[in-house]
């Protein structure tokens, strides 16, 4: 196999990362990085469901018929997703109450199906694991700079706590309300993805068409 | 691939082995593997609900007695939730009446109110607090008394639709029936940082101390954004940034707060009917 059990891990956080680099997961970055807490709980949610849904569809791969293969999918994620909601609601009740619906549409993560389909279904169960590993933790890293910035500049603080005390506080610091909107993570992953490929030419991907020179006549 | 072409000496092989090694893409592992899926992944979620729900009960109804503790100005972190709210005093009210009815346990009334079960809904013409077009008729109060066993406060759950969601909350009265003592909400999902600062303590500050009722008995009490021309105690200002959130929370207080809702009860408590 070309690629090591580390570099299966390290790969996604930046070289290879499944929003910037390959823009998927989007819809669920936009809505859950307005704080650094809801996004870690949420991070740590869709580690988990990537990790375990490519181990168990790595596991069942050559029992899936290819006409249903999808629908498999589907399943496991499903249940996986459900199994993580109804433990949140146990165990971490205020945070799941934030989360709301978001820990249910892990299911429609693209990140998660597209694991699963391009690479637990030809892998062995431990190497789709630690891709799905890797893969989550690409997306949280992410999730978790995003919400840095919004939470920061947005409500003056990070993980709850003040940092900059706002002006609704009786502090000095007017808050951005626009990075408490999910259209600001738009920007704030359109920098990132730029503050990247300047720092990594390689991810810059190739033009699908050149302006040809106007030909002398 | 005809999957009973297996040639005879794979008999060694017992049946499970040999359905294993079939071709997965033929009609009968097709249904199979579909069917053996949707079995297991349905037990283990369901498995999962099951065994949770009691510690998922749990959390939710702490929650709401926390939140009851704290709009009645009582809550000590350092106190077991269950053992402070023994101090509160439950009683399932009629709202057409506003007396007490004893028709309903009260250990399960809750599950019964969140059943939508039609004896106990009714439907409304208007709705400004949106919801749904139906209220429920019978709702569960809280008394607390102060040590002498007199009646101190009274605290009413009131909901309403805000700008993205429904917001669950309770408001505590003083015994008079007119001046407020907080306002909470539990659960809602406006926009954090936004209609979300429902939940900031410097805002639920502001509702202590305002009247619900004007002297001649009008309902008073608004959440706008500029002061009334008269009347400071009838008014909380609204939350900058989130209008309709604030429209949201002065209709679902004006709605409950009135005819439709606890109106008759307030009524009683004025008249110091309710011991």
């Amino acid at each position: 196999m070309a690629q090591t059990y580390r570099s299966q891990l390290v790969d996604p956080l930046i070289d290879n990362n499944p929003i910037t680099l390959q823009v998927l997961g989007i819809c669920s970055a936009l809505a859950v990085t307005s704080s650094m807490s809801v996004a870690f709980v949420m991070s740590l949610a869709v580690i988990s469901v990537t990790g375990f849904s490519s181990l168990f569809i790595s596991m069942l791969r050559n029992q899936i018929p290819n006409s249903i293969r999808i629908i498999v999918q589907m399943v496991v994620i499903a249940s996986l997703v459900i199994l993580v909601d109804q433990v949140l609601k146990a165990y971490a009740y205020e945070i799941s109450k934030t989360l709301s619906v978001f820990v249910g549409l892990i299911i429609t993560n693209c990140i998660v199906m597209g694991r699963a389909e391009a690479f637990a279904m030809k892998n062995p169960p431990v190497a789709s694991f630690i891709d799905g590993v890797g893969n989550g933790m690409g997306y949280g890293l992410l999730l978790m700079v995003v919400s840095f910035f919004r939470e920061l500049f947005g409500s003056g603080s990070l993980f709850g706590v003040t940092i900059l005390e706002t002006v609704n506080n009786g502090g000095w610091y007017v808050p951005n309300g626009l990075l408490l909107l999910p259209p600001s993570a738009f920007f704030v992953i359109g920098l990132l993805i730029w503050a990247i490929r300047t720092w990594k030419p390689g991810q810059v991907e190739e033009r699908e068409y050149r302006i040809q020179a106007v030909e002398a006549h | 691939m005809p999957e009973d072409n297996m040639p005879e000496e794979t008999g060694r092989k017992g049946p499970i082995r040999r359905f294993l090694d079939a071709p997965p893409d033929s009609v009968g592992k097709t249904i199979f593997v579909a069917v053996a899926l949707c079995l297991v992944a349905s037990m283990v979620v369901s498995a999962a609900a099951v065994a949770l729900r009691p510690v998922q009960d749990a959390n939710r109804l702490i929650d709401k007695r926390v939140n009851i503790l704290q709009v009645a100005g009582v809550y000590d972190e350092n106190v077991a939730v269950n053992d402070a709210f023994e101090a509160f005093e439950p009683h399932v009210l009629e709202l057409d009446s506003g007396t007490y009815s004893d028709q309903f346990d009260i250990e399960t009334f809750d599950e019964l109110a969140a059943s939508d079960d039609p004896a106990i809904v009714r439907a409304l013409d208007e709705d400004p607090a949106g919801l749904g077009g139906q209220m429920d008729a019978y709702r569960m109060i809280y008394l607390l008394r102060d040590e002498a066993g007199a009646l101190d406060k009274v605290i009413l759950p009131i909901e309403g639709y805000g700008l993205w969601s429904t917001l669950y909350g309770f408001i505590a009265l003083e015994e008079n029936g007119n001046d407020i003592y907080g306002l909470q909400f539990y659960q809602h999902g406006e926009t954090p940082g936004l209609g979300a600062e429902v939940d900031n303590p410097r805002w639920k500050a502001l509702w202590n101390g305002k009247k619900l009722f004007a002297e001649d008995g009008d309902l008073a009490i608004t959440v706008a954004k500029a002061p009334p021309p008269e009347g400071a105690e009838y008014f909380v200002d609204a939350l900058a940034g989130a209008t309709l959130t604030s429209v949201g929370v002065d209709n679902l207080v004006r709605f409950w707060m009135g005819e439709a809702g606890y109106g008759a009860f307030l009524e009683r408590l004025k008249a110091g009917e309710v011991g």
